[in-house]
């Protein structure tokens, strides 16, 4: 199916078995709201409402979770800041929910062109309190419809809100996908700790207040487990060209897509360049970066941005190798020439092109 | 509300209750008052006075004001 | 003799933490005393609010959903779509609903939501220790009206029914109040309605309790409970705000 990537990540999410959509207008990504609005009004068990505000639509999609259904809201970075309240309160209680974020030029109303800004507030929670998310970011329309898949069945499996970051332009773009077999809603697992009314058992309780201090502590530790278990479990790269590369790019979203070409373009001129581009920003695939560094000695992050995902680079590498950053915030798209120039300029003063 | 000819009692739990005495100020008999001990709570509870001096012949109907008013649910009602 | 009155089967066995003479104790049981009078015990979830009720969930002995502080009625609006066969509440202070929630409950009442709202009016933030009210009637002091309330300066109580029975969605919307036994009853049949109408299935309903908060009005339980009725009433008048349910067709029978 040719689709641009807005309706992919809609389509997709319905074959999902995703029955239940909350948004609010806000460009660029007002396509898959009107898609899901489509979507869900000719499917009997759909549920579709265009919200008040981004505080109501989260907050609906926490009701709809609560009752163990698969729920989804989406808007872009203003809109996204919104629902930090409610991402908060999808993790404390743990609750299964899919928010994606088309990220646009910031801070403040910004601009709606795609940009990067949005790393930071995604991958360190966002909202208030310690907690995290997971976060998917695809780079193409089969990634998008792959990793909003991905995400429902993450959401569920470890009852955590996910985050799919993405930008405008990828939201605009029309690709080539293959979407998966759609999943009938009622052929999901039964979840055992829903609301649903207290018949034959006890009565249950979903909440967030915890006054008790240890039993706060408590909680704390319980989340942090599972993040470190999702860290161990899910962390995923796509690799080009790096099997020989000296200078390796990594960049996620429509900047993997610039630097791929980039990278394609230094190659031609001989630079043993290549890209790892994340997948998943949180969990950061740390261990991923760690091996290559091994043999690999110079980094390039490059973000749309003024350097956010460099910050989990350096973390990461711990200085033991040199990294390098190029970005453009507020919503400039840098071209592959720009970006090919870039590399040929870190790769000779390095001294990269002399064989060890 | 409680038929007139019949009798009634009411139990407080003076655990349960916490002095605000809302049921004293509703008791159309004056029925019920407070008591000079201290619950665990640290409140004086209220006391109902027929079963507190032991009087047999109890005026008290039953009407259920009392418990009505209760935010507690400190006191049960019980008619003939 | 035989027991007339005592505690409702779907509250727990835990002593409420409410300040002496707190109206939401009051409010909790005739919610309890409904649940169980209409044999919905298996089939209603509670959605209560940040504030004082924030902790409903440790007395009633039913499904119990929290919401972040006004959200109540669009977390309701998700459980309701999602589960149209269940009963679903919110409950919900004056701050709750009328300040940091009003767009929420707004909107889900003009989207004619089939859900109840328990809304516990009692004009001042208790669990915060006493801050003005959207509720908080002129001249009334609190702690961030230290010297009363002042219309030109923070507004006119909010009557956040009445604007509600303005949008098509709602059905019943009544205000009560549970400073004496009789407006309790009164208020015991209202909520008992509010339940039916979502029942029924015919859309938004609404009991505004007005309800003492003594600690906070500095007063004692029963000066508390005798402001309500010669003051709050003044600006929130007991009333049936609107009831549609007779013209969209009488509730069943009850047995």
């Amino acid at each position: 199916m040719l689709l641009r990537g807005s309706h992919v990540y809609a389509e997709a999410a319905v074959r999902a078995g995703c029955r239940f959509y909350f948004g609010y207008p806000i460009t660029p990504q007002n396509e898959l709201t009107e898609y899901m609005a489509n979507a869900l009004a000719s499917l009997p068990d759909g549920v579709f409402i265009q919200a008040e505000s981004e505080l109501a639509a989260i907050n609906m999609v926490i009701g709809v979770s609560m009752a163990g259904k698969r729920a989804m809201t989406s808007s872009s970075s203003p809109g996204i800041s919104l629902k930090q309240e409610g991402i908060s309160f999808l993790s404390a209680m743990e609750l299964p929910a899919v928010i994606i974020n088309t990220m646009r030029g910031g801070p403040g109303l910004g601009n709606i062109a795609a940009s990067q800004g949005d790393y930071f507030q995604a991958t360190r929670g966002g909202g208030h309190g310690d907690y995290r998310t997971i976060v998917l970011a695809p780079g193409s329309g089969q990634e998008m419809a792959d990793l909003t898949r991905a995400a429902f069945e993450y959401a569920d499996r470890y009852r955590i809100p996910v985050i799919i970051l993405g930008d405008g332009m990828m939201s605009q773009m029309m690709e080539p996908v293959e979407f998966p077999d759609p999943i009938d809603p009622k052929s999901l697992p039964p979840k055992p700790w829903v609301l649903d009314g207290a018949k034959d058992r006890p009565s249950r309780i979903i909440k967030s207040l915890i006054l008790d201090t240890s039993a706060m502590e408590e909680h704390n530790w319980k989340l942090f487990r599972k993040y470190e278990m999702i860290e161990k479990e899910i962390s995923q790269v796509e690799l080009f060209l790096t099997d020989d590369a000296r200078l390796v790019v990594i960049a996620y979203g429509t900047a993997s897509r610039i630097a791929r070409g980039a990278i394609k373009r230094v190659r031609e001129m001989g630079l043993k360049v290549g890209l790892m581009s994340p997948k998943t920003l949180w969990p950061f695939p740390k261990r991923y970066l760690l091996e290559m560094s091994r043999v690999v000695t110079d980094f390039l992050v490059f973000e749309m941005s003024t350097g956010q995902m460099l910050e989990d680079v350096k973390l990461s590498l711990e200085g033991r190798r040199r990294i390098h950053f190029y970005g453009r915030p507020g919503g400039i798209i840098s071209t592959p020439d720009e970006i090919a120039k870039v590399i040929n300029n870190i790769y000779f003063k390095e001294g990269l092109e002399t064989e060890v | 509300m409680a038929a007139k000819s019949k009798r009634g009692l009411i139990k407080i739990d003076a655990e349960l209750c916490k002095g605000c005495y809302l049921c004293e100020s509703v008791c159309p008999l004056n029925l019920i008052s407070i008591s000079e001990r201290l619950n665990q709570k640290g409140y004086h509870p209220a006391v109902y006075i027929e079963e507190d001096i032991g009087i047999k012949e109890h005026k008290c109907k039953g009407c259920a004001l009392c418990a009505i008013v209760c935010p507690d649910i400190a006191i049960e009602v019980y008619r003939e | 003799m035989k027991k007339v009155f005592g505690k409702p089967k779907c509250l727990k066995d835990a002593v409420f933490h409410y300040c002496p003479g707190c109206g939401h104790s009051i409010i909790h049981r005739l919610v309890a005393e409904v649940i169980d009078e209409l044999s919905i015990q298996e089939k209603v979830i509670g959605v209560p609010p940040a504030g004082c009720a924030v902790l409903a969930y440790d007395y009633f002995d039913i499904d119990i959903g929290e919401s972040p502080h006004g959200r109540g009625a669009a977390v309701a609006t998700g459980l309701k779509r999602a589960l149209p066969d269940r009963i679903v509440f919110t409950y919900q202070g004056d701050g709750d609903i009328a300040a940091i929630g009003t767009a929420e409950t707004i909107h889900a009442a003009n989207r004619g939501e089939n859900i109840t709202v328990i809304f516990v009016n009692n004009g001042v933030y208790g669990m915060t220790g006493g801050q003005m009210a959207p509720t908080t009637i002129i001249g009334q002091i609190t702690t961030t009206t230290p010297g009363g309330r002042n219309e030109k300066r923070d507004g006119a109580p909010i009557d956040l029914s009445e604007m509600l029975a303005l949008t098509t969605g709602t059905v019943y919307i009544e205000r009560t109040a549970v400073d004496t036994p009789k407006n309790i009853i009164r208020t015991k049949k209202a909520i008992k309605k509010a339940f039916r109408v979502q029942m029924a299935g015919l859309g938004f309903s609404l009991v505004e309790v007005l309800s003492a908060c003594p600690t906070n009005l500095k007063l004692s339980p029963v000066q508390a409970n005798e402001w309500i009725g010669s003051t709050m009433t003044t600006y929130f008048p007991l009333k049936v705000i609107k009831d549609k349910v007779g013209k969209l067709g009488a509730l069943p029978h009850l047995e």
